[in-house]
């Protein structure tokens, strides 16, 4: 009796159905989260990205101290958007490391020389490994690190002038 | 007025479709042939609901040509003050206006099977019938119930809202309906698949007359899928040219599965063989079409062609899936074993090269499919993934390389039996050019593992795919097998442009003053100024940049950056330069501050063949249709012939 083999493409085309139903009665919810938040960084560390800043590994994460982590490139517009954004937080005393994602060093640098630089730390990730490790998937996007490493809030998109009272919230629950 | 009479249509041709289907289904009980019975109705009612569809199509076309702006999808999708062609193509560029197409063109299709087809028995061909009243009959009370096109607005709109202007162009305006042919052609032959079924008829002279439905859906979709990927290339402005992206991977899916059907039906043509594998891929195929629509409208799945997407829609696209297709699998579960598989062969020959080819094609299928609903299956789950490239490449390619080599040898080979020996110069002319192809490449340098290998793959293909043209007279040779010839070269020559791209791509971002130059590549590029300029219904800052290729004459290229404003949006037109060993590719970004503007130059070695390529294979399908109806047409004259001979000798 070989008859069942038969059936599925039937069983297999009724899963489909039936997952596809189920997804069809869920909210539309059209943000990516990280399923990373709470878990601490995996390790890594990272070259410097350009000659004037250091490089970034794990250990500078763990000084202690609350951050931002901030996902960015040369080449990306909405990058160049929010580095107003990041100035004024830098301004208010708030420590930003960041990634440079598939980036090139004299690019970085005549990024920065444009629209300034308010990095402490910047490392470059040039094959998106340590992006993707730590549940990112765009750029820009920043990460608010607590003490310990632990990733306590992630967002995605540019920093906005409205997004400002919320990082800083979140800052201050990650211990600041 | 008007809209009423194509509602009205729409209506008489869903009552006809119901009729087509009861009078279908209920003469099955019955001997065919006697025309008193109630199965005589079915050819003609086909007939008429083709006629129906195509005056409430021509109805929906007056609408929008003439911008009547109490109707609600006219207000929604078009505007006064655009170009008349982009007015009558609003007219499928949207959700109801194409699914009304895709009905449409199903009951031609219906119209011309009841008029022309004689080579099944008359059971097969009402079941067939029926079954296609059955699908046409969910499409139409989509419309008629859900997705209205001829709805009424009170009071009318002061103006329309304008066709999304990322749809404004004229590649994109007849890439859609193209799919949809192809689409529509794999339901007739997912009808014939259910139809056969039904009858038990799975026989040489059903394959045959379902081919020319296969292979012309097919050269529909593959002409779809090469426009679309060029549109996507040329319009979206980032230069590449496929994303196994959830809308790439609708059209490509159902096109892997009618390749197979292609063959696997030739297998059933020819040699009686492949009996349930044929029915099976005839049922598949359509599934795809309908699987990769419900994820496109549904908003099921994230993709960046996020447009007419409403849950109420896909909830009524699953209804129908699973009525069709569970109803479809269903009745191959229980007939399926009915179906003996037919003529026995060797694993050398031509139709063992046919299965191994059909089998891949299926794990690639398989793959994609696996790759577009995953992040579906680990959502349900709680997690959300994306699937991009770094699987689809590389897991794909697992795949198709053993078809290449297949496609390489199999055409030389004899049906039912034969032997490796007996090619065996052929076989030592394609190894000779494979590995002069891989010295060539690693001399080359630079490039990474799959385009290298796409490039010998391709190389020894280019050679193979001709070689079965040697010793025969190309002037006796069937169009069928220039079809054949034609759409291997093409698969080779699209195989070559992949892998040149992906090895030899340059890219430049650069922010430049104007009067300053910079270069890609083998091209120096200088921006010569920047002009503000104005068309119909947008505005655009456009470069003009001059670019000399090795020091040559310069050429004037230039990209614009556009803005529209109804609804407001903006676009990026890239300007391309084509010479003969690839492509130059310009886009104009924002000001920089300072003076400067961000270009995003690439030049791209041999791209062009990636299209060129998919246009041979269409040709290729579209020689073979040609063959294939011809011989058709020349074996029934042929045969009428012998009747009257025979009738003559009686009297």
């Amino acid at each position: 009796m070989k008859q069942w083999r038969y059936f599925l493409p039937l069983a297999v085309f009724l899963a489909f159905v039936g997952v596809a139903a189920w997804q069809l009665t869920q909210p539309q919810d059209n943000d990516v989260h990280s399923t990373m938040i709470g878990k601490p960084v995996p390790p890594f560390s990272l070259p410097p990205a350009t000659k004037d800043r250091p490089g970034l590994s794990l250990a500078d994460l763990k000084d202690g101290k609350p951050k931002l982590l901030n996902f960015w490139a040369s080449w990306c517009v909405p990058c160049a958007a929010e580095a107003a954004q990041l100035a004024k937080l830098k301004a208010m005393g708030v420590t930003i490391d960041s990634i440079a994602i598939r980036d090139k060093p004299d690019q970085v640098a005549a990024f920065l020389a444009q629209y300034g630089n308010p990095y402490t730390r910047i490392g470059s990730d040039d094959l998106s490994k340590v992006q993707l490790s730590i549940g990112s998937s765009g750029v820009p996007e920043t990460f608010v690190i607590d003490g310990n490493g632990v990733i306590r809030y992630q967002l995605i998109g540019d920093v906005r002038p409205e997004t400002i009272p919320l990082l800083l919230e979140k800052l201050e629950e990650a211990g600041a | 007025m008007i809209a009423e009479l194509g509602l009205a249509a729409l209506w008489l041709a869903a009552a006809l479709a119901g009729l087509q289907l009861a009078a279908g289904a209920l003469s099955l009980r019955t001997e065919a042939g006697d025309d008193s019975d109630l199965g005589s109705v079915v050819r003609p009612a086909a007939v008429v609901q083709g006629i129906l569809c195509v005056f409430a199509f021509t109805m929906l076309l007056w609408l929008f040509a003439r911008t009547d702006l109490s109707v609600k999808l006219v207000a929604e999708n078009s505007h006064s003050m655009k170009p008349m062609l982009f007015k009558v193509a609003a007219a499928w560029g949207n959700h109801e206006g194409s699914m009304l197409l895709w009905v449409t063109v199903m009951s031609i299709a219906g119209a011309l099977i009841a008029l022309i087809e004689r080579r099944l028995p008359e059971r097969t061909m009402r079941a067939t019938l029926a079954a296609q009243a059955f699908v046409g009959l969910g499409f139409y009370a989509f419309l008629l119930f859900s997705s209205n096109p001829f709805e009424r607005l009170n009071p009318p709109a002061l103006e329309g809202l304008g066709l999304n202007p990322l749809l404004q162009d004229i590649g994109l305006a007849f890439h859609p309906p193209t799919l949809y042919f192809g689409y529509v052609g794999l339901s007739v032959a997912f009808s014939f698949a259910v139809g056969a079924l039904l009858t038990r008829e799975v026989t040489p002279a059903f394959a045959r007359a379902m081919r020319p439905w296969v292979l012309g859906a097919w050269i529909f979709l593959t002409v779809g899928i090469t426009a679309g990927s060029y549109w996507a290339y040329y319009e979206l402005g980032w230069g590449g040219w496929w994303f196994w992206d959830p809308v790439e991977n609708a059209s490509l899916m159902p096109w892997l599965a009618a390749t197979a059907l292609l063959h696997s039906a030739s297998v059933l043509a020819a040699r009686d063989a492949l009996r349930a594998w044929t029915i099976m891929l005839g049922v598949i195929a359509f599934s795809m079409s309908m699987i990769g629509t419900f994820l496109v409208r549904s908003g099921i799945l994230t993709s960046v062609h996020a447009f007419a997407v409403d849950p109420e829609r896909g909830t009524f696209i699953l209804a129908l899936l699973a009525i069709y297709i569970g109803g479809a699998l269903l009745v191959f579960a229980l007939r399926a074993g009915s179906v003996s598989e037919g003529q026995r062969f060797a694993l050398v020959s031509r139709e063992g090269a046919l299965v191994v080819n059909n089998v891949m094609l299926s794990a690639i299928l398989g793959v994609v499919l696996l790759g577009t609903l995953y992040p579906l299956l680990t959502e349900a789950m709680g997690v959300r993934v994306s699937v991009g490239p770094p699987y689809f490449d590389p897991v794909s390619a697992i795949f198709a390389l053993p078809m290449l080599v297949v496609m390489a040898v199999g055409p030389l080979l004899r049906w039912r039996s034969d032997r490796l020996g007996r090619v065996r110069w052929q076989l030592a002319v394609i190894g000779t050019v494979a590995l002069a192809a891989a010295v060539a490449v690693l001399l080359l340098a630079g490039a990474g593992l799959l385009p290298s290998l796409g490039l010998v793959f391709g190389a020894a293909l280019l050679v193979a795919s001709v070689l079965p043209l040697k010793g025969r007279s190309l002037r006796l040779l069937p169009l069928a097998t220039w079809g054949m010839v034609v759409a291997h070269f093409g698969i080779a020559v699209a195989l070559l442009g992949m892998a040149s791209e992906s090895a030899f791509n340059q890219e430049k971002l650069a922010a430049v003053n104007v009067g300053e130059t910079t270069q890609v590549g083998p091209w120096k590029i200088t921006l010569e100024r920047v002009d503000p300029i104005a068309g119909p219904n947008w505005t655009a800052l456009e470069g003009v940049m001059s670019a000399r290729y090795d020091g040559g004459a310069p050429i004037v290229v230039t990209p614009q950056a556009r803005t529209f404003w109804a609804p407001p949006q903006e676009t990026t037109e890239s300007a391309l330069v084509t010479r003969w060993n690839g492509q130059l590719y310009a886009v104009i970004g924002k000001e920089a501050g300072q003076g400067r503007w961000q270009l995003r130059l690439w030049w791209k070695p041999f791209v062009p063949l990636i299209w060129l390529g998919g246009l041979l294979v269409a040709l290729g399908g579209a020689l073979a249709l040609v063959g294939r109806v011809a011989t058709d047409l020349r074996r029934r004259s042929a045969q009428r012939r012998i009747a009257e001979r025979k009738a003559d000798a009686a009297t």
